[in-house]
Parts: C-alpha cells; sequence; structure tokens
C-alpha cells in the first residue's frame, strides 16, 4: 500500500494525464465508502501495551470529511481571532487552531453515546459533536442564540445531548469529572466510554492523579487524552514537568503516545482505546499536537517560543495539509475541488458570523434563570436587593 | 525624606532598583514641583507599578523573601506585576510554579513554617480554590495549635473579584470567604498607595495575608505623595482610610467599589447628599471603630461590595454597627452588592450582576430620604 507521505508531484502529473478520469473519480469520492488503507506518518509508540497498527482502514468519504471538518474549523478560530481584536468577543478566548485533528480523528472512532470533556480550548470539540457554526458564534459574542444562550462564554460550551460536557475553566477540573462520567456510564450498564481531554499543563495537576488511582481501582471505561501542545501557557513542557512522557505518567496504567497531527493516526488510536477501556477500564492517551495561537488571546504566543518553531510546525506537520496530500496522493480530489471546499468553508464561516452578529442579546430575564433547577420559590436579588429581587422558580 | 536624598544619590549607579527607575522617570517627566519633595508633592503611579516595586523593596531588603507562582519568573508576570523580578533577584527567588495549586501553595506554607517568607502568586483567586485547605488547615491555624511555635509569615497574592468577560469560573469575590477564618489576614488594596504599604506590611507581617487585588485595577494611576516612593513605606494592617468625608451618609467600600463609591458621593454631593467614603483596606482585621465611628457621625450606612451578598462582608459590617452604634442609626442599613448569580458572560447580564455607580446613589438616597423602595420583580 502506498505510503501516506505521497508524491504531491507525481499526482498532479496523473492529473494532467487523466482529466476524465478525475474528474469522475473526485465527484464520487465524498460517496465513497471503498476501504482504503492508509499508513499514520508515524508508529504508535505503547506504554504497557502493544499498540495498534499504523494501517488505518478509512475510506475516501471520511477522508474528505476529515479535510473540510478540519478547514471549517480552521476558519472558525481564525474568524473568533478577529471577532477577538474588535471587541465582539469579550473576556478569555482560547483557540484550538493546529489542533483540529484531535477534535476530528476522536469523532471518527466513536458514537454520539460516548462521552467529551476538555478544557477552555473547546470550539472546536464543540463543533466536531454536532454543535453548529451559528450557535457557537453566537455564544462568542454572548447573544441569546449562543449554545450556553450567552451566559458561558467561550470556555463554557456544552452539547449535553451528542454526551459533550463542557468546556472547563479551571485546569485540571475535567479529568475527575470525566473519569466520573466514565463511572456512570459502567454503573448504568451503557457499553460506552468516556474521553477526558486535558493538555499537558494540567498533567501535573494532583487531581488527576487521585481520579485515574480510583478509576483505575473501579476499572472504568475512561480515556484520559492529554493535548500535549507542549507549552502550558507560557511555560514549556520540560519547565513543568520532571517527565514529560506523559503517556506514561499513568505508571500502572497502559499509555499510548499518538502523532496528534495525523488525523488518521488519532482515529486509530481512539478505536483502539475505546475498545481497550471498556474491556479493562482506564488507558492514557498523549496526542502530539501544536496551537498556532499563544494560550489566549491576550497571550502574543511568541516570547516563550520562536517564530521558526511555529512556521515549521505549520509547514512539517499542519493537519489540513497532511489530509490534502493523502487525497491528492490517492487522487480522491483535485486541487481545485480541495481549494473549492475551503471556499466554501469560508463562506460557511461568513455567513455564521453575520448572522450571529445579528442576534440579540440576552433578555434581562435571563438572568436568574438556571441558578437552580428548582429554586422552591426561594428570593435572589440583583446588584441593590431593593431595586431588583426574584424568586427562583 | 531621607529615604529619598539618599535615593537620589543612588540614581547614578548601574544597578538601579525598579523603583529608583520609575523615581526617574517621574522626575524627568516634567514635574513642576520643586525638588525638595513635600508630602503634598502629587506624582502618578500606577498599581502595577506599586505592587512591582514593593515587591522588589521587600526582596531587597529580606533575602528570606521570594516569589513563587505560574508565569511569575520567564513570562514577567501573568499582569506583569513581577516584570524584571526574575532577572534581578534569580530562579532561586523568583519561581515559575506548574499549574498545581495545591502543591505548590503547601510547598509555600512548609516554606514558611520553616522561617522562609513565601509570596505566593495565585494567578487568580478563583484558582486558589484548588489549594484552600493549605491556606486555612495548613497556613491560617497553624500558629494557634502549635501554641505560637509555628508560625506562617506568608503572603497569598492575585488578582480576586470580577474581570470583564470572563464567566462564572473566573469572577468570584472571595474576601468573605477568607475574612471568615481567624488566623488569616485579608487586605483588599484600592489605590496605588494600598497596593504599596499594605503588600511591604503583608510581607513583613509574622502572619498568613491574603492579598486580594483586582486586575482592572492593575493599570489605573493615582496621584501618591512623595512618602509613598520611600522603601519604608508601610501601610497598617487594619485601619480604613477616610477617601471622602461627609456628613449624611456613609458608604463603605473595599478594592474597584472604592472607586465606584467615590463616583457616587461626587453624584451625590450634586444633590446636596454629602457622603462620607470608607476605604476598608483590610477586611480582616475589620475596622469596627472607624466604621461606627463614622457611622455615629452620619447615622447612615450602605457597604458596597462586589461579591454575593449571602453571608457577605456588607452583612458582617451591618451587624457590627447594630452591635455598637444602633441608637445612632436614623435609617436601616443599606447593602450593594454583586447579583446573587454565577457570573454571566453576556455583557448586558454581567452589567446586572455587577454593582453599578447607580445602585449605590439609589441605596445612599433611600438611606437618606426613608423613602420606600420599589422592589421590583424580575
Amino acid at each position: 500500500m502506498a505510503a501516506a507521505a505521497a508524491v504531491v508531484a507525481r499526482s498532479s502529473s496523473l492529473s494532467k494525464l487523466r482529466p476524465i478520469l478525475r474528474s469522475f473519480a473526485s465527484s464520487a469520492a465524498s460517496d465513497d465508502n471503498r476501504i482504503l488503507t492508509i499508513e499514520t506518518f508515524v508508529p504508535f509508540t505503547g506504554h504497557l501495551i502493544d499498540p495498534p497498527s499504523r494501517a488505518v482502514d478509512t475510506t475516501p468519504a471520511e477522508i474528505l470529511s476529515f479535510f473540510r471538518d478540519m478547514a471549517r474549523m480552521r476558519r472558525m478560530e481564525i474568524a473568533a481571532d478577529s471577532l477577538y481584536k474588535s471587541k465582539l468577543i469579550r473576556g478569555f478566548c482560547h483557540l484550538y487552531d493546529g489542533q483540529e485533528a484531535v477534535a476530528v480523528g476522536m469523532e471518527a472512532a466513536i458514537t454520539k453515546r460516548d462521552a467529551i470533556i476538555t478544557s477552555y480550548r473547546d470550539h472546536c470539540t464543540f463543533l466536531s459533536r454536532g454543535g453548529t457554526l451559528l450557535e457557537a458564534f453566537a455564544e462568542l459574542m454572548g447573544r441569546r442564540d449562543g449554545c450556553s444562550r450567552g451566559k458561558g462564554g467561550s470556555m463554557h460550551f456544552y452539547k449535553k445531548d451528542a454526551s459533550f460536557y463542557g468546556g472547563h475553566g479551571i485546569v485540571g477540573a475535567q479529568v475527575p469529572l470525566g473519569c466520573g462520567l466514565a463511572f456512570a456510564q459502567k454503573y448504568s450498564k451503557d457499553a460506552s466510554v468516556t474521553f477526558a481531554l486535558y493538555g499537558d499543563g494540567a498533567a501535573n495537576q494532583g487531581q488527576l492523579f487521585e481520579a485515574l488511582n480510583m478509576s483505575a481501582l473501579l476499572d472504568l471505561p475512561v480515556i484520559l487524552v492529554c493535548e500535549n501542545n507542549h507549552y502550558g501557557m507560557g511555560t514549556a513542557e520540560w519547565r513543568a514537568a520532571k517527565s514529560p512522557s506523559y503517556y506514561k505518567r499513568g505508571d500502572f496504567v497502559p499509555g499510548l503516545k499518538v502523532d496528534g497531527m495525523d488525523a488518521l493516526a488519532v482515529k486509530q488510536a481512539c478505536k483502539f482505546v475505546k475498545e481497550y477501556a471498556l474491556a479493562n477500564g482506564p488507558i492514557i492517551l498523549e496526542m502530539d499536537t501544536y496551537r498556532y495561537h499563544g494560550h489566549s488571546m491576550s497571550d502574543p504566543g511568541s516570547t516563550y517560543r520562536t517564530r521558526d518553531e511555529i512556521s515549521g510546525i505549520r509547514q512539517e506537520r499542519d493537519s489540513i495539509e497532511r489530509i490534502r496530500r493523502v487525497i491528492l496522493s490517492h487522487e480522491l480530489a483535485s486541487i481545485s475541488e480541495l481549494k473549492d471546499i475551503e471556499k466554501e468553508v469560508r463562506k460557511e464561516v461568513e455567513e455564521a458570523v453575520s448572522q450571529a452578529k445579528k442576534c440579540s442579546m440576552p433578555d434581562q430575564s435571563v438572568l436568574f434563570k438556571d441558578v437552580f433547577v428548582k429554586g422552591y420559590g426561594a428570593e435572589t436579588f440583583g446588584s441593590d436587593r431593593k431595586a431588583l429581587s426574584a424568586a427562583l422558580p | 525624606m531621607l529615604g529619598i536624598a539618599r535615593r537620589k544619590v543612588g540614581l547614578g549607579v548601574f544597578s538601579a532598583t525598579i523603583l529608583e527607575q520609575a523615581l526617574q522617570r517621574a522626575l524627568t517627566a516634567g514635574s513642576v514641583l520643586p525638588k525638595k519633595y513635600s508630602t503634598t508633592a502629587k506624582e502618578q503611579m500606577t498599581v502595577r507599578e506599586a505592587l512591582n516595586t514593593a515587591l522588589d523593596e521587600e526582596m531587597s531588603a529580606d533575602p528570606k523573601v521570594f516569589l513563587m507562582g505560574e508565569e511569575v519568573g520567564e513570562y514577567q508576570g501573568a499582569y506583569k506585576i513581577s516584570k524584571g523580578l526574575l532577572e534581578k533577584y534569580g530562579p532561586d527567588r523568583v519561581l515559575d510554579t506548574p499549574i498545581t495549586e495545591a502543591g505548590f501553595a503547601g510547598i509555600g506554607v512548609g516554606a514558611a513554617y520553616y522561617g522562609l517568607r513565601p509570596v505566593v502568586e495565585f494567578m487568580t483567586f478563583n484558582f486558589s480554590m484548588q489549594a484552600i485547605d493549605h491556606l486555612i488547615n495548613s497556613a491560617a491555624k497553624s500558629n494557634y495549635m502549635s501554641a505560637g511555635q509555628i508560625s506562617v509569615p506568608i503572603v497569598f497574592r492575585g488578582p480576586n473579584g470580577a474581570a470583564a468577560g470572563v464567566g462564572a469560573q473566573h469572577s468570584q469575590c472571595f474576601a468573605a470567604w477568607y475574612a471568615h477564618v481567624p488566623g488569616l489576614k485579608v487586605l483588599t488594596p484600592y489605590s496605588a498607595e494600598d497596593a504599596r504599604g499594605l503588600l511591604k506590611a503583608a510581607i513583613r507581617d509574622p502572619d498568613p495575608v491574603v492579598f486580594l487585588e483586582n486586575e482592572l485595577l492593575y493599570g489605573e494611576s493615582f496621584p501618591v505623595s512623595a512618602e509613598v516612593f520611600d522603601s519604608s513605606f508601610c501601610l497598617p494592617i487594619g485601619k480604613a482610610k477616610i477617601e471622602r468625608e461627609g456628613k449624611h451618609v456613609t458608604i463603605t467600600a473595599y478594592s474597584k467599589m472604592v472607586g465606584y463609591a467615590l463616583q457616587a458621593a461626587e453624584i451625590l454631593s450634586k444633590e446636596g447628599i454629602s457622603a462620607e467614603v470608607i476605604n476598608l483596606r483590610s477586611i480582616r482585621p475589620l475596622d469596627r471603630d472607624a466604621i461606627n465611628a463614622s457611622v455615629r457621625k452620619t447615622n447612615r450606612l450602605v457597604t458596597v461590595e462586589e461579591g454575593f451578598p449571602q453571608h457577605g462582608v456588607g452583612a458582617e459590617i451591618c451587624m457590627s454597627v447594630i452591635e455598637e452604634s444602633f441608637e445612632y442609626l436614623d435609617a436601616p442599613v443599606e447593602r450593594i452588592a454583586g447579583a446573587d448569580v454565577p457570573m454571566p458572560y453576556a455583557a448586558n447580564l454581567e452589567r446586572m450582576a455587577v454593582p453599578q455607580v447607580d445602585d449605590i446613589v439609589r441605596a445612599a438616597k433611600r438611606a437618606c430620604y426613608r423613602s420606600v423602595p420599589m422592589a421590583a420583580a424580575a
């Protein structure tokens, strides 16, 4: 089987020779479900476990969907950058561009009954779980049609009907919560798993080890996924962790190190660990990935890493470019068709942004809504308790 | 005064303290004031500069003082409060920690047990909840439990309360929480003078101090008198400051709300109401004497705070006044606080969740006219 690191030159010269065949192939490619087996860019590394094979079964339809979905996520994050700079997004805004392959590859391996929980860098995970661009942008701008009705903001996107449990602002907190989700899944005999995502910064949090220990004792179907983008805010991993081999940090819990910029590798790993976790209990995935933006929009991201490093990753490991090369080398679509997809996605994002801008702010009455599920009519107050008070329903 | 003379000589020396550099900037900024400063001379200082210079001077004066926290070193501080300190004092005294509050707060308290004087920074006090066991059980109570053997000369500092649009998990005010605990001192600076004097006092204090700053105040510039620049400048812990004298109503506030209270006082003065604004500066110990003396003069009280209302700072102040000055009250005590909801993100909802100047004005008027309030149902 041809290696995934394909030669673009070969495909483009072939495409000149066989224009008819090419257009026939690509128009059907997005519906094409024949199995293609493609190798991951690098092999997996296992800790206390034999890693899965590098040969990933996929289909042209899936690969094209990876391209489209990652392109959409990339565009969304870039649009969010502009909106933040024009002050339409306030507070904190943590962007995921660079890390799209993790969200997209994971989704391809699991169902909507499997749960995902992550940190504040949650926009793309929300999208991969079925959230819409409009809900995302409206939430970022604090409008009533946002996924959290404008009350959560960037760090607090949720989609419970797709088993996406947020969106968490306190570093590391989502991991014990994820183990709790897995506890409930096992308790309810749901045959589903939870993926609890965290970064290399959070990997040193004590609560992870506490929750992991309990998960191992109870054989919970939880997968701890360290999205190692190598910097915890401004601190490089080697300055924060005595051992930055995050996939080994589970000690007695097995782990797998994955090239997180390779959507197919991510898919293979997630498929593998889901099976493992259902049968045996917790396992750790370390995704070797990278964020192009700084930690948040208030961090330029260039005081603690070089511009060469950032552009180097973009040139050599960018997840979207890799999928583009795979598509072209397997002649699943032409260069111009891929550009068309990118144009479509760009337009989608622009339309969602302009629609979101027209959404209204939340109604004042929702200030007191959802404090409790059941408030027993208890009195609640605004900042001047004699000017504004209400009964909690 | 002498301190300033000494420093003027030192300005030619190569390694000027950060304060000396700030003073140099202030001097060359074209001040029309005579070089020989009187205490009425007014220079400007931001809260950030105040905190930075206070840290620098205290670290310079006492080698046992060290700083620990996330991004305090190489990043120059998440909010640039510790800018230049790593370069000056080295990695043994300015430590970048991993994102592990429980761990590094505990380590800080342990170092304090041994006799060092740590300054532990929380990037915001919301994250202190990960470490709160160490603040309360390991720091606050140790001197008592050990009958004075184990004192804990530690300072926990960082931004507290709401910023702008940072949502529910990043906006809580912890003044009432920490002030609840005997064994902790809780300080809430407002101005640059407060920040400098209180941080110096906190670092020199032998007990655990929770030092609650405010992110939105860091960039604000305040006029400061010459003595504030002196390296021995210090403010007493447990003493409030009358920011504005008045006759008709007392308004207590701390941190950012002091600015709002002063704005409210200005508006009220145009309507013939003279408000006395008390900058609490210290939540524990609380300056009950100052508050009660003021209420005995004005007979009316409005308490202002950013935090949640129930069991808040205002509740304690009200009780203190009822206990000590009940007969002096001519109106019920009014309370302005944050709304009783997790902080919403949307700008319009956030505005409703944080006290505004209007709220303070309205409450002061109620206290003065004893008008029947219109309680609006939401």
